[in-house]
């Protein structure tokens, strides 16, 4: 193993990348996905290689994830 | 960067009745109108405060700071919600449609917040910084020495005055995204097509040069 190899991951691009734009517009879905199902990366495949690369991407997921995972998941506009 | 929409359609749905109330609420008039911007309005609030919560390891703020942030978020994110409801489609609940706006306004706030009270220096270009933002061990310095010599001629060589500035800010500096977001009145995506179009250029470069292999990086 090379003593470069995160400078060498950091440099590698994956063409399939979704960017930020298209992450945001459906990153609501993503995650309930991948909470309901566990196999949002296959559906979104994009998805998933944008957010193995964009730290802010990833701290918006798992925001939404925490978020949705508590009592604001199933909120009505009465409570 | 390609789209990332699945290949097969999503089957049109019709939005749970939780959501469905939402969207009534917000599209109804008068008093109805109001109270559903007020619960809306103190979801998100919730939801900001829990954030920011979540981020606090990373934040250089507390207290009042901190819940004035909340406050900001909450109200921006309501105003997108508003005005974007008749792009909801149902195929998320709304509340997790809802608060994905309230986690970015979040973001955005941070890094605005960053910009306005700079903890590490927005310019300059020190590579001295490098081997450790990489985790480059000194004791082998002697291979990774060249490769990183290689990097920074590259970065001279191969990139536009803006890329440049991109990488040095982000990649040297460990300046966050979203705060050079704030700094340059950009999006987050204009910022992330700049930096992935960098590494691709100079992956290419390390490539013509030997450094690393087209796929799969030159060993030592």
């Amino acid at each position: 193993m090379n003593s470069w190899r995160s400078l060498e991951r950091f440099l590698r691009t994956d063409p399939t990348d979704a960017g930020c734009a298209e992450t945001f517009e459906l990153l609501d879905r993503y995650v309930e996905r991948q909470l309901a199902h566990g196999d949002a990366a296959l559906r979104y495949p994009g998805i998933a290689a944008h957010l193995s690369n964009c730290n802010p991407c990833v701290q918006d997921f798992e925001g939404l994830v925490a978020a949705i995972g508590g009592p604001a998941g199933s909120a009505s506009p009465e409570k | 960067m390609t789209s990332a929409r699945p290949a097969v359609p999503e089957s049109p749905v019709s939005p749970d009745h939780d959501s469905g109330a939402w969207v009534r609420g917000l599209g109804a008039s008068g008093p109805a109108h109001d109270e559903t911007v007020a619960s809306l309005h103190g979801l998100l609030l919730r939801v900001a405060r829990a954030e920011l919560r979540r981020r606090r390891a990373q934040l250089p703020l507390a207290g009042p700071e901190l819940d004035d942030l909340a406050h900001q978020a909450a109200a921006d994110a309501v105003v997108a919600v508003v005005r974007k409801v008749g792009e909801f489609r149902g195929e998320s609940r709304f509340t997790t449609w809802a608060c994905k706006f309230v986690i970015f306004e979040v973001s955005t706030k941070v890094g605005r917040h960053f910009w306005q009270r700079p903890t590490v220096a927005m310019d300059g270009e020190d590579w001295d910084r490098l081997p450790d933002r990489f985790g480059l061990d000194p004791a082998r310095a002697a291979e990774w020495h060249d490769v990183v010599a290689a990097l920074r001629r590259a970065v001279d060589d191969e990139l536009t005055d803006h890329q440049r500035r991109i990488f040095v800010t982000i990649v040297l500096n460990g300046v966050p995204l979203d705060t050079l977001v704030a700094e340059l009145g950009t999006t987050r995506n204009a910022i992330y097509k700049t930096l992935f179009d960098a590494r691709r250029k100079l992956r290419a470069a390390l490539v013509t040069h030997g450094y690393l292999d087209d796929d799969v990086s030159r060993q030592p």
